[in-house]
């Protein structure tokens, strides 16, 4: 179970997160959502402590993260896998090695700096591969790739360290409607089958009602909306984005498909 | 056909005039007022120097005369007149020439490998803390401050005679300059990479060597190649002090006037420092090429 209590973060005298309190119980998929700069992506960074609260905790289970140091740190962070909006896979490198970077922490620093992976750790990341449909392309150079391939790459380097919880900033928006359904159904795969915690910071309304469990809205850092997704009306929606909202309302929804029918997408194990 | 143009008469055309000609002038004067400032710094700053003008009119002409000198041999007649007495020492000048070119070749590897793991601690945005990285930048500082020569000499005190001495004082200035440009390179990457690899758990050197060398690799080879072509001429003066090299040579035939034995090395060396510019040169921009493909 995570949990953040009071977490702030200012930047200069601004406050973009400001007195977030929330618990998302294991195996949960919840859905951040709110217009641009309303914090989601700074929320999301700290519980991977990419950035530090400057006041708050944030707890999982009995552990406070935000304590963390060291080995300790890098532990939770192999716990806590992240997806980013534009995928940060190392171009220069292979698909197999970009995946390989989420073992790194189980390999000793020598063995993973002279890319010395086991057979084991290879099968492991193929499997993941090929559980996104891109193991054939394993031995290419991560930036000759598709956005939509990249991202199914991060996802895999995600797997592969077998997390606990797993946060996505914004993981669809730099992509076309067709790869934003692969994404989305692989992160809604990812959390039925395995219980693996999914928060998913999302622009999109329809989207988020569409796969999440739950969503949390942001507004100038705060939260102002915490539900189910039917509880979210389109006044809500309007209070909550402002401007911006006939765009994000007034996107088609996604036609959602039966878990287990969707061609080309099996995960291993499954 | 009538111009388009209007000519203005003169009452208006007079104030216009000289409206332009006053902004004109305080442009000249602004112009004249530096040009003197600057020629009065140049007298000052001789003057402090010792820079005497009328010695150096007085002996000018001495000036012309050594360099007619250098390509005369012993007997008076031009140096081309006979080459295998110009370059009698040829055999002794390549294995020095040889020698210097190891020395440089070994100063820079040494060097390249210190300021490799230096820069990296250096740069603003992956060093590990704060305090490292201001020691690394001023060792670096100590190192590229202090001229090659003097290291030299202090290692040639230190360890001897010889091209141990010249090596360690390349290498220690080649740690210090490149160890600035590496720490740039590194500075201007795409974090993007890095922070994926952080995400997971990894290790800093992990993510150094993951996220943040393959987009490094070919501008520090880049650098490395032109330090190269820096340390071979100034490994050529190193035995100046001792520290090995066909330096050791020039400098004896300067004091002990072998005229045309200094014009046979300079020429020798002037020949191996181009070689060695072009190609390098032509390796460094098949690189920046190979870069801009990518």
């Amino acid at each position: 179970m995570l949990r953040l209590e009071g977490v702030t973060k200012s930047f200069g005298g601004k406050r973009a997160v400001d007195q977030v309190s929330l618990v998302v119980p294991t195996g949960q998929l919840v859905g951040v959502i709110g217009r641009s700069g309303a914090g989601k992506s700074t929320l999301l960074r700290m519980i991977n402590r990419l950035g530090d609260p400057t006041q708050g905790r944030i707890l999982f289970g009995d552990t406070d993260i935000t304590q963390l140091k060291g080995r300790a740190l890098r532990q939770w962070r192999a716990r806590c896998a992240m997806i980013f909006q534009q995928f940060n896979l190392a171009g220069r490198l292979d698909v197999l090695n970009n995946v390989m970077m989420g073992r790194a922490f189980h390999v000793p620093t020598s063995r993973a700096l002279l890319k010395l992976w086991s057979d084991d750790e290879k099968a492991q990341a193929l499997s993941a591969l090929e559980s996104l449909d891109m193991a054939r392309l394993a031995g290419q150079r991560a930036d000759t790739l598709s956005g939509g391939q990249q991202q199914r790459v991060a996802i895999a380097r995600a797997l592969v360290q077998e997390p606990d919880i797993i946060l996505a900033d914004e993981p669809i928006a730099s992509l076309d409607p067709r790869n934003t359904k692969v994404v989305m159904d692989a992160l809604l795969h990812i959390n039925k089958h395995f219980g693996i915690t999914v928060v998913c910071n999302l622009h999109s309304l329809d989207l988020a009602r569409s796969y999440c469990d739950r969503l949390v809205g942001m507004a100038a850092g705060r939260v102002v909306f915490d539900d189910v997704p039917a509880a979210l009306t389109d006044a809500v929606a309007r209070d909550l984005y402002g401007l911006e909202a006939g765009e994000v309302v007034g996107e088609a929804p996604p036609v959602l498909m039966p878990v287990g029918a969707r061609p080309g997408f099996a995960l291993a194990g499954s | 056909m009538s111009s388009p143009i209007a000519l203005l008469p003169d009452a208006q055309l007079r104030p216009l005039l000289d409206a332009y000609e006053a902004s004109v002038r305080s442009r000249r004067w602004h112009t004249l007022l530096i040009l003197a400032c600057v020629a009065v710094a140049m007298v000052l700053s001789s003057i402090s120097a010792e820079v005497s003008i009328p010695k150096l009119l007085d002996n000018i002409h001495r000036f012309p005369s050594y360099i007619i000198r250098l390509f005369q041999l012993e007997n008076g007649r031009p140096v081309w007149t006979d080459v295998a007495e110009w370059f009698w020492g040829l055999p002794r000048w390549l294995r020095l020439l040889g020698e210097t070119l190891l020395m440089a070749y070994v100063g820079t590897v040494l060097g390249v490998i210190g300021a490799f793991v230096l820069s990296f601690l250096a740069a603003a945005n992956v060093a590990p803390s704060r305090w490292l990285r201001w020691t690394v930048r001023r060792f670096c500082e100590i190192c590229r401050t202090v001229p090659e020569l003097v290291f030299a000499l202090v290692f040639v005190i230190a360890f001897g005679l010889g091209p141990v001495a010249g090596v360690l004082a390349v290498a220690i200035h080649t740690v210090g300059a490149l160890g600035k440009l590496f720490a740039e390179v590194v500075e201007n990457i795409d974090m993007k990479p890095v922070e994926g690899i952080i995400a997971g758990g990894s290790s800093w050197p992990v993510a150094m060597r993951f996220g943040a060398l393959p987009q490094t690799m070919s501008n520090f080879v880049s650098y490395a190649l032109l330090r190269f072509e820096i340390n071979v001429r100034s490994t050529a003066v190193m035995g100046f002090v001792g520290a090995g090299g066909i330096g050791q040579d020039l400098i004896e035939a300067i004091r002990k006037f072998y005229y045309s034995d200094v014009s046979a090395i300079l020429v020798l060396i002037i020949i191996t420092v181009s070689v060695i510019d072009t190609l390098t040169s032509h390796v460094r921009h098949r690189l920046i090429g190979l870069q801009e493909k990518h």
